[in-house]
């Protein structure tokens, strides 16, 4: 008998967001003075921020995992993935629930975010490719930058932001604080 | 009409499976020359549904295999041939290709295989060299006559309705493809009184008119009455008698690719474009009186939900203990509900152990040594899934007493023991845990001669004091193997560690035991099933965290309790007569916290493997069955950790896997051995 | 509703059957050999009987003769689904009170126009 808490789930409805060919439409969300976007196919659903059970020796940008109604799902801070300022969540936080997939399967991950802005459309031609950002921002996680009004909106390539295997081993290697290895 | 026969396959392949199974066990039991009636004919029947179904669903290839297995088990049945060493062979070749065949056609591939035709060919070669020729396929028909008219006498002997058979219903089907007049002859009617009123004491003769009738098209009319019936059928233009053959050969379906072949898409074998790239059979066959037993269960849980809805309708507090009552039935049919659906998994062992008389007996003669295969508990039931992963490693250790246990005839006279060695299969349940056992009562692990080439591989220092245990235990490692010369029985020394990991994973423990000259036995502990365990909840600093019950020997508070330092940092307890590493959990779960206060800490012991340790926690919790999740689906293996569970309050709690918390024990003292001791021992004066 | 009573040890062959007389229009009840089968004819009244051959507790041919002896199936029109070589079996089965048989492998339409046949 597991009763699923926390805030009751919006849920987007999916499937008739497929635009007309080369039409993408991205959810929208902040994080700090950023707009950033994500393929709006790969939302599940979005929640509120609840307290998660923590990992074992997990890196730190892996907040734990939560009960997505009797799923396991991991939750993870991207601002600590994108080497960005840490900031204490509150009620206003929010989760955005998505499926990622990756070269075996699929996963379905949160990622913690300031709060969700607008669902925007774009066709291929308005994306940009990114500039070099310098060391501060991996740019193999971003599919491209697109103009929202008088915003930029930066694109996350979901399936390579949220590939584990990858984020894992580059934490592995600049490990360095006292957990143990194994 | 349309019937997508595609619905029937995946059946038809998974009984197919179970009658290849019931063959290759009977098979195992025949014996040169003494073919038992009732042992060929299960054997046979497998052999014969197979192909019946094959036909039907359009797998030629395998029902031309089938065929040909058949007509030489029909001469057996028929005691028209002996059953000798090399038919028992082949058949049991062709159980194995049978299950080839299955297995592609469930691939959605052909099944059409070399080793088919082979087989095929030799069985061919004994049927033709047999005690009887068999008859080549006959020919067919002869030229189909066509006319345009027809007369046709047909006298059906007295009887012919008893058989369900009537007249009227023929001279309808006649009909149809005609004009058809008849005549009826009265002059066979006996007297009023002889007459047996269920009898036919008419005979007709009959005239069809129309275009383009064949001779077949009539016979088919007359098809199940024409032994038993005068017919004859006369062409009217050509005025050629043809009689109709009583001879049923010309009917024979021997061959089953003579033309009554029926066509329709629904028998042509499957075409490789539309194969389906995995089909992935996830199917389980549940017995009848589970179903009951979970419809019952399900019949009082509805039972107490409306006796909980009419006291929640309109409640008083005086209505509390109905309330009560009430709930309690809920947790009661709750239990028994999820008792009822795990029991739907269980499937008894015997699906595992069934595969091992045919591998003994090849394996027998493949080494030359004489063994007899004792099953004991083949109806203990395990989880499906677990089932299915404990095979390998089961083959593997059976492979491995064949091997390395079970002397040849002669060393065995030589020792005093009889010529055939036995190897024993025993599985019964212990509590949560299903427990298997591989006996054998050959010449045992050899204690020396493990260390000596354990010492020499290097997985073991020389010079330490090893209980037999521990010896035995380097069998597990990887690397090791002490086969004389490497057979291709047991593999090369990387199989019993990977038999243990499969075992670990599987969330269960392998140990040995052996005397030397007697024999050894190596018993495997598995959980029952992997989805449920009853679980310990611990609180170590703020988190929970669970234990699997079977692992704990025991809790203690630590007040009071001495702890001594192993060279390396490592903390001891001594508990009666044995040292017992302590683990910290924050430590090694990287859990950031106050400095850990030993005695006002519990410890709880548990055991993995013959190894134990303590683990260090704040406080015990409630016991309960819980149901495992899975980290991995959306996140990784954790080390330490073997899954999740959700608690009452819908929180997520980790499972602590307690075989690799003993592993992970020792490389967390090394380090703590460097980065210094940040903790109050329990009694101070200890330190 | 005409009612065929379905007899085959094997599963898949059994649906296949079931499920083809159903579609056609009938109503059907299966058995798995030939003692269920007995039992139910005796609990259900059946217009046709189809009924494999081989097969274990009691054969199609043994049932066969056990129905005929029954009162009520005197008449009852029953086919052996047989793909018996030669004629033992078709000989067997009309000694015990076959109506007539049908030879495996055969199409679903084949099976439905068999029955429909021997109903007339």
């Amino acid at each position: 008998m597991n009763t699923v808490e926390g805030v009751e789930s919006e849920t987007i409805g999916l499937g008739q967001q497929q635009g007309e060919h080369g039409v993408d439409q991205y959810l929208t969300f902040i994080m700090g003075d950023d707009e950033y976007g994500v393929d709006i196919l790969c939302v599940q659903e979005i929640r509120g921020w609840e307290n998660t059970t923590p990992i074992p020796n997990a890196p730190p940008f892996v907040k734990g995992v939560i009960n997505l109604r009797g799923t396991i799902v991991p939750i993870i801070d991207i601002r600590q993935c994108f080497n960005m300022e840490e900031t204490s969540y509150g009620p206003l936080t929010v989760v955005i629930v998505l499926r990622a997939t990756h070269d075996v399967g699929s996963r379905t991950i949160g990622i913690v975010v300031d709060a969700v802005s607008d669902v925007h459309s774009f066709n291929e031609e308005d994306l940009h490719a990114p500039p070099s950002l310098g060391e501060s921002l991996n740019t193999s996680y971003i599919k491209g930058l697109a103009q929202a009004g008088s915003n930029m909106v930066i694109l996350l390539d979901i399936d390579k932001a949220l590939n584990f295997d990858e984020l894992l081993s580059f934490d592995e290697e600049k490990k360095t604080d006292g957990s143990v290895e194994m | 009409m349309s019937i997508d026969m595609e619905q029937f396959h995946q059946v038809f392949f998974e009984e197919s499976l179970e009658g290849l199974d019931i063959m290759e066990a009977s098979l195992m039991e025949l014996q040169e020359g003494q073919a038992d009636s009732e042992i060929v004919n299960s054997i046979f029947r497998a052999a014969h549904s197979i192909k019946g179904g094959s036909a039907t669903f359009g797998f030629s290839a395998v029902a031309d295999f089938t065929h040909v297995l058949e007509t030489l088990l029909d001469e057996v049945r028929q005691k028209t041939r002996d059953i000798t060493t090399e038919i028992i062979e082949l058949l049991l070749q062709s159980v194995d290709c049978l299950r080839d065949q299955m297995s592609a056609l469930e691939q959605g591939e052909s099944a059409d295989s070399a080793q088919s035709h082979e087989l095929k060919a030799s069985f061919m070669k004994i049927l033709e060299s047999g005690n009887e020729a068999p008859a080549s396929s006959t020919a067919t028909d002869a030229s189909p006559t066509i006319s345009e008219g027809w007369t046709i006498y047909f006298k059906p002997e007295a009887d012919i309705v008893k058989s369900g058979n009537e007249p009227l219903r023929m001279f309808r089907e006649l009909a149809q493809l005609g004009t058809l007049s008849t005549v009826a002859n009265l002059d066979a009617l006996p007297s009023f009184n002889e007459l047996a009123p269920e009898n036919c004491y008419l005979y007709w003769e009959l005239e069809l008119h129309g275009s383009d009738i064949s001779e077949a098209q009539i016979k088919e009319a007359f098809e199940w009455v024409e032994d038993e019936s005068e017919i004859r059928i006369t062409a009217i233009d050509a005025a050629s008698e043809v009689s109709a053959t009583t001879d049923s050969e010309s009917e024979d379906e021997s061959d089953p690719t003579n033309d009554d072949k029926p066509s329709g898409s629904a028998l042509s074998e499957v075409p490789k474009s539309t194969s389906f790239s995995k089909r992935e059979s996830a199917s389980i066959r549940v017995g009848v009186d589970k179903i009951d037993e979970l419809i019952n269960t399900v019949g009082e849980l509805v039972i107490t939900q409306s006796m909980l809805s009419a006291v929640g309708q309109d409640f008083q507090m005086d209505q509390l203990t109905r309330l009560q009552e009430g709930l309690n039935q809920l947790a009661q049919n709750t239990r028994e509900l999820q008792e009822s659906v795990m029991r739907i998994r269980m499937l008894p062992i015997s699906v595992s152990f069934n595969r091992y008389p045919r591998m003994i007996r090849d394996l027998s003669n493949q080494l030359d040594k004489k063994v007899e295969l004792v099953l004991v508990g083949e109806q203990t039931e395990l989880d499906k899934t677990v089932l299915e992963k404990i095979g390998d490693p089961l083959t593997h250790l059976v492979r491995n007493s064949m091997d390395h246990g079970i002397e040849t005839p002669a060393e065995r006279l030589l020792s005093g023991k009889s010529e055939t060695g036995t190897i024993t299969l025993k599985a019964s349940h212990q509590g949560g845990n299903i427990v298997i056992e591989i006996i054998d009562d050959g010449k045992g692990l050899d204690r020396e001669r493990i260390l000596e080439k354990a010492i020499e591989k290097g997985l073991q220092e020389p010079g330490d004091k090893l209980s037999d245990e521990q010896i035995y235990q380097l069998v597990f490692k990887a690397g090791f193997s002490t086969a004389d010369v490497v057979s291709d029985v047991s593999g090369r020394g990387v199989g019993m560690d990977v038999v243990r990991r499969n075992i670990h994973e599987l969330g269960g423990t392998i140990s040995i035991q052996s005397i030397q000259g007697v024999g050894s036995t190596i018993t495997i502990r598995l959980p029952l099933t992997l989805a449920i365990l009853d679980g310990q909840l611990a609180k170590v600093a703020d988190q929970i965290f669970v234990f699997p019950l079977v692992s704990i020997i025991e809790s203690m508070e630590m007040r009071g309790v001495e702890v001594s330092k192993a060279a390396g940092g490592c903390d001891l307890i001594k508990l009666r007569d044995e040292y017992i590493p302590i683990v910290y959990l924050t430590e090694v779960f990287g859990i950031s916290t106050q400095p850990v206060i030993l005695h006002e800490s519990l410890l709880v012991v548990v055991e993995s493997n013959n190894e134990k340790i303590g683990v260090v926690i704040d406080d015990l919790l409630s016991q309960q069955q819980i149901v495992i999740k899975s980290l991995e689906e959306n996140y990784q293996k954790v080390k330490g950790i073997s899954g999740a569970t959700i608690l009452g309050d819908g929180r997520v709690a980790l499972i602590a896997d307690i075989g690799e918390l003993i592993r992970l024990s020792g490389t967390t003292h090394l380090k703590k051995l460097r980065a210094g001791d940040n903790f109050i021992p329990a009694d101070p004066q200890a330190a | 509703m005409t009612v065929v009573l379905a007899v085959d040890d094997s599963a898949s062959m059994r649906q296949m059957v079931s499920f083809t007389l159903q579609t056609a229009g009938f109503e059907v009840v299966e058995a798995v050999d030939g003692v269920d089968a007995l039992a139910k004819a005796k609990d259900t009244q059946v217009d046709v009987v189809v009924s494999d051959v081989n097969m274990p507790n009691m054969d199609g041919i043994e049932l066969i003769a056990a129905l005929r002896a029954l009162p009520q199936y005197k008449f009852t029109p029953m086919l052996m689904l047989t793909t018996e070589s030669g004629g033992d079996k078709k000989s067997e089965g009309k000694a015990a009170g076959a109506t007539g048989w049908i030879i495996k492998p055969f199409n679903p339409e084949q099976l439905v126009k068999t029955v429909n046949k021997v109903l007339g």
